[in-house]
């Protein structure tokens, strides 16, 4: 796949995961990090078409408020959806570097997710997701499919088709 | 004629396509009588047809045929597996010379004589066999050098000779040859290859791609001064352009795909609703883009059903109103501009203007006041309001709330408009204005509150430059911002606000994007207009659909992504639409026939002619008004003449003489046109246009004036524009104006051929009858037997079920109508058919060709019949 080329630095949990579980694919998912607002989420890289860098943005006037706009990728136009708005995190500050764009496909449309940055490719087993805390903010619930642990870090599956599902 | 020429060409490849199957039946079991007569029906037609339209040479070849079946079918003849391929042979001949007719628009020069003697010979009982062969070769020979139909001459070429012994082996040989002939020959020689949809999608997406990339290699080229790329670039631009053309060419589609079930829907509605509907399809080969076709299919069905459901009166309700008992469907298409017209009209009751008031104050659309200043036209257009409908009651059909508003928004949203033209008691119609394809507009780029914006150009009417040093200014009442233009008040809408943008270029000096949407014009405020573009229509994203400001967006030149405005959509947002829209008057009322409406102003043209009193007729009657040089004026047997547009007009003096020495140098001429003749009234002098109400007194006080008026003052004479018509109608029709004179006569056509009752009656209404046609003579005796009444009938002889005779000597036999003049109409005016026709009880035998004898024979039927 032309995403995971393009991010193939190596990925350095690969070989723990790889350690514990068996090896079969249905075993683990590989997830593409980003991180919106310090909170490290994962897609799943099999959802990915395209990770571009920072994009010239159109705004859509009248749009709702999660559009950010649309871009050009490749003389199609993609759907550009700012996370930090989705998740209802706290918009960029002002001077802050452009946000990159992570694209996806649903029903034949792109989609462009932006995230502040991204991170590696990492496959992570199935059976160490945990389920969402039954705390968890609602509309965070609503996106995330689980729970992951990185390192340090809690990383959040996000179900791409309920991110997309606006208005 | 272009039009009759394509309605024929049609008709009689259906019919020798149809007759080639049930000749090889006929062959097959020669007793079969329901198949000899239907092949002698259909070759009875096609030559009829020939005749009519003065088609000599495959007239005299489809009569030797004829005869020949007509023998087979008197019995007198054996049906012979010689005499068939013989048929068959002068159906290919037949074939060959449609094809040349086809192709050059007159019929090919050529001789049939030896193919005519054959069947000739066949006819009078002589053996086939020696004369086949070169029956077959000089078919061959005739045909032009149009390849299918050579090819079919060749087949049965190969396939006569093995013909010629005896039929003792009889078919096998002579199908193959009938096969080969229906699926390979006749008209429009396969040359296609089926291709997916998806293929041609995915070359129309990369066709736009690369329209796009060429966009912007043009404008990177056009800001760098690098000569080099230039003259390459030049010839990618044009390739490319040509290629989208090319691929744009292969996703039109005629219109007529959109039609095709609904001949069948029809039938079925008149089934169910117990009605007669007739729907006809004009310019069914108009063409336009797929996409847009699969769009308006669904809009377009929904019309008809309404139109055959609520449009459309019972047979009981029509014979009432003195219309004839089938309600006719007309759907029409053609190009105009970049886009395609599509009308949906039926002639029966129309709207009712009334009860869409009541309506409108029942459910509180409208005030009382508002609707009596509202021009009918605009009533009207309360039925394209949501969950309006005017039908009394929900039918099986329609009147289920999903009415004409769907219809409009699901054309607007493909850019389109949509338009209703209506008249209680005439019928209504639908004008339907739809872009030819969405894929690819050419679009004005604009700027507002820092963003830029695509309008497409379809609704640009003007751009006016607002503010700055001898500009117009913007005015403002209340909040409104507007623009006087040319004395017009010009509704304003600012594109910053409206798409809720902070507008930072000051109002001062903006532009005004003047747009078009159905009749209502408004201007849209922008702070900057940049160039034209040509852009690629792409869809939003579904989760934008909501935002109705928007069709869609494309990428452009410099690669920016940019939103395409909808006019639609902006006129709906602001209420533009629910303004009443005077622009419409303006534009359509001169297309009005001006009736009793006294109430309302009508435009008035004032001339004089003949003595002092002036004299008016409504402006919007007259199709010109031409001054003709005194010498161009010409006299034919008495009758003075222009040549005009390449055609002769007939002129008219109002003064009832003309004399070219007392003419003045330049004679001033009203022109009247209908369709494409054209009549001209001479005057001596233009007047005026004035605005008047119209109170007419003394209606008829003198032919060809329907009463006096006062105009400014003045008592003035109104013109009956019909009664001048008719002066010049004799020469078009061979009428005379005295036919006119008292209550209009009812003709009853009895006709089974479409084409046939769209020829004649036509003609026969032109001479000033009051027709009313049928398609057999079981519908015509179901007429009588309801009470409906008629001064003559006329009816075709040859028809499916009952023929022509048969129906004379059932009227004869008693009833309402046993003693009304009785015309027959055929292709076959023989004495010996005369005669046959006589003993059934017809009048007068006419030759179906022959519209000045049908006429003299109707007068002279109906005089006999009043003297009697």
């Amino acid at each position: 796949m032309q995403t995971q080329s393009t991010l193939s630095d190596g990925s350095p949990a690969g070989h723990l995961a790889r350690g514990n579980a068996a090896p079969a694919d249905a075993a683990e998912e590989i997830y593409l990090t980003l991180t919106v607002a310090d909170q490290l989420c994962g897609v799943p890289v099999l959802a990915i078409r395209d990770v571009l860098g920072v994009q010239a943005i159109t705004r859509i006037p009248l749009a709702p408020a999660e559009v950010a706009g649309s871009l050009n990728l490749r003389g199609r136009i993609v759907t550009a959806i700012d996370l930090r708005c989705r998740l209802g995190l706290p918009p960029r500050a002002e001077g802050q570097r452009g946000a990159m764009s992570i694209v996806v496909e649903r029903e034949g449309e792109l989609y462009s997710l932006l995230a502040d940055q991204v991170g590696e490719v990492l496959p992570l087993p199935l059976a160490d997701r945990a389920a969402n805390p039954v705390t968890l903010d609602a509309m965070w619930r609503e996106v995330s499919r689980g729970v992951h642990r990185v390192g340090e870090r809690l990383l959040i599956v996000i179900d791409v088709e309920r991110i997309l599902a606006i208005g | 004629m272009d039009d009759l020429l394509a309605d024929f060409l049609t008709e009689t490849q259906e019919g020798l396509g149809a007759l080639d199957a049930a000749l090889v039946r006929l062959e097959r079991s020669p007793d079969d009588v329901a198949t000899l007569s239907e092949v002698f029906r259909i070759v009875h037609t096609i030559k009829g047809t020939f005749g009519f339209l003065g088609l000599t040479r495959m007239e005299a070849v489809a009569h030797a045929g004829e005869s020949v079946l007509g023998r087979y079918r008197d019995g007198t003849l054996r049906v012979t597996q010689g005499g068939i391929s013989l048929i068959l042979a002068a159906l290919d001949c037949i074939r060959g010379i449609v094809a040349g007719l086809e192709a050059t628009g007159a019929e090919p020069a050529g001789s049939d004589a030896a193919l005519i003697a054959s069947l000739d010979a066949v006819a009078s009982g002589e053996d086939a066999p020696p004369a086949a062969p070169p029956a077959a070769a000089e078919a061959a020979a005739a045909a032009p050098p149009s390849p299918p139909a050579a090819e079919a001459a060749e087949v049965v070429v190969a396939a006569a000779p093995p013909v010629a012994p005896p039929p003792a082996s009889a078919p096998p040989k002579a199908v193959p040859a009938a096969d080969a002939e229906a699926s390979g020959g006749g008209n429009a020689p396969p040359q296609t290859i089926r291709v997916t949809v998806e293929v041609l999608e995915g070359l129309m997406m990369l066709v736009s791609e690369l329209v796009l990339t060429r966009n912007q290699l043009l404008q990177l080229s056009r800001n760098g001064a690098d000569s080099a790329f230039a003259v390459p670039l030049q010839r990618l631009s044009h390739i490319t352009s040509d290629l989208q053309e090319g691929v744009m060419k292969t996703r039109m589609q005629p219109i007529g795909n959109a039609w095709a079930k609904l001949p069948r829907l029809v039938r079925d509605l008149g089934v169910e609703l117990g009605k007669k509907i007739e729907l006809q399809m004009r310019g069914a080969e108009t063409e336009l883009d797929r996409q847009v076709l699969e769009l308006i299919k669904d809009p377009l069905t929904h019309m008809v059903r309404n139109s055959a459901d609520h449009g459309l009166e019972t047979p009981e309700q029509r014979a009432a109103a003195g219309k004839p008992e089938t309600g006719r469907i007309l759907l029409n298409a053609s190009h105009e501009g970049g886009h395609i017209i599509i009308e949906i009209g039926d002639d029966g009751r129309g709207l009712n203007v009334d009860r869409i008031r009541q309506k409108v104050l029942a459910q509180g659309l409208a005030t009382e006041a508002e609707l009596a200043a509202m021009p009918e036209r605009e009533v009207q257009r309360f039925i394209f309001r949501a969950g309006f409908s005017t039908a009394a009651a929900v039918t099986a059909v329609s009147g289920r709330g999903v009415g004409m508003d769907v219809v409009k928004t699901n054309m607007e949203r493909i850019g389109g408009t949509i338009e209703v033209r209506s008249k209680e008691g005439r019928g209504t119609t639908f004008v339907v204005k739809i872009p030819l394809t969405l894929a690819i507009v050419s679009a004005l780029i604009v700027e507002a509150g820092g963003e830029r914006f695509a309008i497409p150009q379809i609704g640009v009417v003007e751009l006016v430059r607002v503010g700055g040093e001898g500009a117009p200014q913007l005015e403002r009442i209340k909040d409104s911002a507007v623009l006087r233009l040319r004395d017009r008040l010009l509704p304003l809408v600012n594109l910053a606000g409206l798409l809720q943008l902070d507008s930072r270029a000051n109002e001062d000096s903006a532009f005004v994007v003047v747009t078009q949407v159905g009749a209502h014009v408004f201007g849209i405020i922008v702070d900057r207009v940049f160039d034209t573009e040509e852009i690629v229509v792409k869809p939003v994203a579904p989760i934008l659909r909501h935002v109705t400001m928007f069709s869609g967006n494309t990428i452009l030149g410099d690669g920016s992504v940019i939103m395409i405005l909808d006019p639609n959509g902006i006129a709906r947002a602001t209420g533009v639409g629910a303004e009443s829209g005077e622009g419409e008057n303006e534009r359509d009322g001169g297309r009005m026939v001006v009736t009793h409406r006294s109430d309302q102003q009508t435009a008035m043209l004032l001339f004089r002619a003949g003595d002092t009193t002036p004299k008016a007729v409504p402006l919007g009657l007259i199709a010109r008004l031409e001054d003709v040089e005194r010498d161009r004026i010409e006299n034919a047997g008495g009758r003075p003449l222009v040549q005009y547009r390449g055609k002769l007009m007939p002129l008219v003096p109002i003064a009832g003489h003309w004399d070219q020495s007392m003419a003045p140098e330049r004679q001033p001429v009203l022109v009247f046109s209908d369709g494409d003749r054209a009549m001209g009234l001479m005057v001596d002098e233009i007047l005026d246009v004035i605005e008047e109400k119209m109170v007419i007194d003394g209606a008829g006080e003198r032919p060809g004036f329907l009463g006096t008026t006062v105009i400014a003052g003045k008592v003035t004479e109104m013109l009956d524009t019909a009664w001048w018509l008719r002066q010049a109608g004799e020469d078009w029709f061979g009428a005379g104006a005295e036919g006119s004179k008292g209550p209009a006569r009812r003709i009853l056509v009895v006709e089974d051929s479409a084409f046939f009752r769209n020829l004649v009656v036509p003609a026969i209404g032109a001479a000033g009858f009051v027709v009313t046609a049928v398609a057999d003579a079981e519908e015509a005796l179901r007429l009588r037997d309801a009470g409906a009444g008629f001064d003559a009938v006329v009816s075709d002889i040859v028809m499916p079920g009952m023929d022509g005779f048969a129906f004379a000597r059932t009227l004869r036999e008693g009833g309402p109508w046993r003693d009304l003049p009785l015309i027959a109409l055929s292709g076959r005016a023989e004495p010996a058919d005369v005669e046959l026709g006589r003993a059934a009880g017809f009048t007068d035998y006419v030759a179906k060709f022959d519209r000045a004898a049908l006429l003299d024979s109707l007068r002279q039927c109906l005089d006999a019949a009043v003297a009697g």
